[in-house]
């Protein structure tokens, strides 16, 4: 059935009809992040699946579908900056796992574009909880680089991707030191000269070997090594993000975003100078490792302080899994001393800039592609949910996998075999 | 099933067997009647490594004006308590402070009984998960019902400091999932402490971990030995029993007849096992798939003997008649899964949905990070099953975090709710506990303020001190 209304989808698009719907949602609490800030009741108007206005009050052409949010909140759906959402469908099963390839003789050159499957059943699953844009980190394998990410939307479209190799992954923590060969040293001695191997493609290739890389991983990394697509490096340890901060100084105009970060907070000043942002998870507060003993509830609000670029991840739940709880992350960023308007930020503009997408994604304004939630409350509350998900200016399905089974097994007192119910 | 831990307490006391059959209390006194009377008989102690836990000292205090849930279903609005002697001594409305007692005003306050997390690993799988930490498992062999996992526990683990702020008050550890007989699981309060004695949970039950399905078979399976299918796993649990049950009967001959019966050669991982069929060591079993369960409450009636939890239960919402009907809690998560072929059906409802059909259900961790936040986990699980139209109000829903672990636990004459007589293990909330933004402000445990926000009472572990983390939360 996806696949009938995929065609139908493509057919439409040929015949030049709109596929969009034109939609306008109304009655709630707007979360804009705009120079608008929050307002208290109001609406957006949507029409070809891009946002037209934004307002206490907004001209409702007649005749166009009206979403009543009565009362509700209506925010810019969810961005998602570090997931494997389509990568696994079952973790323990690795005929089912595409987020890593230990045994291939490659790794930059390896796209998840390739991997995804937007059929899996936490597309659906992570929608209804309000996610409707995320990015797609793949695991490392061979060495360090895990390949190149992809971002996608969640409506459940075979194209859900919407952009891909859009940026690279590495880990250069402990646990890619050991990837390397053993010490923090090999890491960074790698990553050197994979950047050296990525400047000299393709002319090194002509008549040799790369130092660090085969033919197609230095070809993949030659776009991170110009600064056309971000390098996200794993780094917890505050001596290792230092290490980081001046890698990329010396390796101008590479473009490092820094995820894990576990101890971003304390080398705080140096990253908001250098500008570099990080994607950490607002909940990670135990010395999990070595590498991570200043994790701290405090963190987000310690780098929010000190104006660093923060979004959130939920590096501490299954990234395949429970995406959809970021925001309970961010709530409890919220608990935990950031303003709510700033936590918001960290899991809708926020990551989609670190993209290089937030034009078009993570806020309510004119000319902004509607990606709309309507939650029931405050969507940083784990009480709330999403009544309607937007996106790209179409309704979506808010049921799946789960909620069917739910409804199967809802009432224990009807004699209908359950296999024969819906 | 027999979960009275105050007649255990009592035997262990008198340095007594607990050779009560069946769990019924009839024979402590014939029991008794034999300790000194007969030089032949053989009797082991049952509480070797017994608990040194003493509560810190607690002042008379009233807690005033706020909204309290008890933990067995009532909302009190503006209710007080009275905490004397680390008990509670009164609880309900316009309540007067004794002379000298310190008054804390929680008006505009929440107050819950003190979170107990059924299914931990804090201090046998503790921070920071380095090689040597991998102390919760013993993977050698597919029934180690003869270890015990307070042998395990490291009481340095930071983990603890960061529950105790997340309001728990008493936690169980257990042994992983790796084995059919996981080994014995370990009742704490929640207390930084030297030693696991100084935190073992007065007079509380042993406990007997169990895991199906996937686990030991996986294990086993995957070093070509036995169990690699489910159909093993049950043929290794019922070999066990069936040796228990000889081993039972050896002793309660021997202990009913010395004269003619002598006492058969002390077996640690039968020890373990006869505590189960004798009523005393109550079963804490990791089950996921509703079909694994019904295999499982089969076997109990088979052995006759009693499970007292399914732990992570990820399909107990297509069972809960089988649930009711044989008596067995489920502790579930809000909402994982996934993460392997028994947890594919996992849904949201799970929690509200066992509960709804008559079950005893309840939430729990298994994890260092959610154990810090299980009242959030219950908001989650409540929201839902409220909007698939389950009527369950937040008084009952707090049980989940509360009193329903105690009775699967065996210690619900003592904690889970706030009843008077009942220690003192208190949290008062800074919002409604359902609230992502609340925060425990105050964490009594027996009366004594362990935590407090506000003035900065907290534990730091001997590994936290000294380093980058010190003092944060």
């Amino acid at each position: 059935m996806k696949k009938l209304v995929t065609l139908l989808a493509a057919g439409a698009a040929l015949t030049g009809a709109a596929a969009a719907q034109d939609l306008a949602v109304i009655n709630g609490r707007v979360v804009t992040n705009t120079d608008q800030g929050q307002i208290e009741n109001g609406g957006v108007l949507i029409r070809d699946g891009v946002i037209v206005s934004v307002g206490a009050s907004i001209d409702v052409p007649d005749g166009i579908e009206v979403i009543d949010a009565d009362g509700g909140w209506i925010t810019p759906g969810i961005f998602a900056p570090v997931t494997q959402l389509g990568l696994i469908e079952v973790g323990a099963e690795s005929s089912t796992s595409d987020s890593s390839a230990s045994d291939s003789d490659f790794s930059v050159a390896l796209d998840v574009e390739d991997s995804f499957n937007p059929n899996g059943t936490y597309l659906a699953t992570s929608r209804m909880e309000g996610i409707t844009r995320f990015a797609i980190v793949p695991s490392t394998g061979h060495n360090l680089f895990g390949g190149r990410g992809a971002l996608g939307e969640t409506s459940g479209s075979m194209d859900a991707l919407f952009d891909t190799q859009s940026f690279v992954f590495a880990d250069l923590s402990q646990s890619g030191a050991s990837r390397a060969g053993g010490s923090r040293a090999a890491a960074w001695a790698f990553l050197e000269a994979a950047f050296g191997d990525a400047r000299a493609y393709p002319g090194r290739y002509s008549s040799g070997h790369g130092d660090a890389l085969g033919r197609y991983d230095a070809a993949a990394l030659v776009d991170v090594v110009r600064g056309r697509i971000p390098l996200i490096l794993e780094v917890d340890r505050a001596t290792d993000i230092r290490r980081a901060i001046r890698f990329a100084a010396e390796n101008v105009p590479v473009q490092i975003v820094i995820y894990g970060g576990a101890e971003a907070w304390i080398v705080a000043e140096e990253l908001a100078s250098s500008g570099i942002p990080v994607l950490i998870d607002p909940m990670r507060n135990l010395p999990s490792s070595f590498d991570a003993l200043g994790s701290t509830l405090e963190a987000a609000a310690r780098l929010d302080a000190a104006g660093v670029t923060v979004a959130y991840t939920t590096q501490t739940a299954s990234g395949y899994f429970n995406p959809r709880l970021l925001p309970q992350h961010a709530g409890n960023a919220v608990t935990n001393g950031v303003s709510w308007d700033s936590a918001f930020r960290a899991i809708t503009l926020t990551p989609a800039e670190i993209y290089g997408v937030g034009d078009q994604y993570g806020a309510l304004a004119p000319g902004y592609l509607a990606d709309v939630v309507v939650w029931d409350g405050d969507p940083l509350e784990v009480m709330s949910a999403p009544s309607h998900v937007i996106i790209d200016g179409d309704q979506t399905d808010l049921t799946s996998r789960q909620t069917r089974l739910r409804d199967r097994y809802a009432d224990m007192d009807d004699t209908t075999p359950f296999a024969y119910r819906d | 099933m027999s979960l009275d831990w105050k007649r255990w307490t009592a035997l262990l006391a008198a340095g007594l067997l607990a050779a009560c059959s069946n769990g019924q209390d009839s024979d402590t006194d014939s029991v008794a009647s034999d300790d000194g009377d007969d030089a032949d008989l053989v009797r082991f102690d049952l509480d070797p490594y017994p608990s040194t836990y003493t509560p810190q000292p607690s002042d008379t205090t009233l807690i005033t004006g706020a909204t309290i849930f008890d933990g067995v279903g009532n909302e009190i609005e503006n209710g007080d308590i009275l905490i004397e002697n680390g008990r509670i001594s009164a609880i309900g409305q316009g309540l007067e402070a004794p002379e000298g007692a310190n008054v804390v005003n929680a008006a505009g306050r929440f107050i819950t009984p003190g979170v107990i997390d059924i299914h931990s690993h804090l201090g046998n799988y503790p921070s920071p998960s380095v090689d040597a930490h991998s102390d919760g498992n013993e993977l050698t062999q597919p029934n180690t019902a003869e270890v015990w996992t307070e042998h395990s526990v490291w009481p340095q683990d930071p983990g603890f400091a960061r529950a105790l702020a997340g309001g728990v008050t008493t936690l169980q550890i257990l042994p992983g999932s790796g084995n059919l007989f996981g080994g014995r699981g370990v009742i704490l309060r929640n207390v930084a402490a030297r030693t696991v004695q100084e935190m073992k949970f007065p007079g509380a039950p042993y406990t007997l971990k169990m895991a199906c399905g996937e686990n030991p078979a996986r294990v086993y399976g995957g070093r070509g030995s036995s169990p690699a299918t489910d159909m093993g796993n049950m043929a290794g649990y019922r070999a066990a029993w069936i040796r228990a049950r000889d081993y039972r009967d050896s002793w309660h001959d021997h202990w009913d007849d010395p004269d003619n019966n002598s006492a058969p050669t002390r077996d640690l991982e039968l020890d373990t096992l006869m505590g189960v069929l004798d009523g005393d060591i109550l079963v804490q079993m990791h089950c996921y798939r509703a079909d694994q369960m019904a295999q499982v409450i089969d076997m109990s009636q088979e052995f006759g003997y009693q499970v007292s939890a399914f732990h992570h239960g990820v399909e107990a919402y297509k069972i809960p008649d089988l649930l009711a009907e044989a008596d067995i809690c489920a502790a579930v998560w809000a909402d994982w899964g996934g993460f392997k072929m028994e947890a594919y059906d996992t849904i949201r409802e799970n929690l509200a949905l066992i509960h709804a059909n008559g079950a005893c259900a309840m939430i729990h961790s298994d994890n260092a990070l959610n154990i810090q936040r299980l009242n959030q986990e219950v908001a989650k699980a409540l929201s839902d099953g409220r909007r698939m139209g389950l009527d369950i109000s937040d008084a009952d829903a707090v049980s989940w975090f509360t009193s329903n672990p105690a009775r699967a636990l065996g210690i619900a004459d003592e904690t889970g709710s706030l009843e008077t007589g009942k220690r003192a293990d208190i949290v008062i909330w800074s919002a409604h506990p359902f609230s992502t933004y609340a925060h425990a402000d105050t964490v009594f445990i027996d009366g004594a303020v362990m935590f407090d926000r506000a003035s900065g009472v907290q534990p730091i572990s001997d590994f936290d001190i000294g380093q980058i983390g010190e003092g944060d939360d």
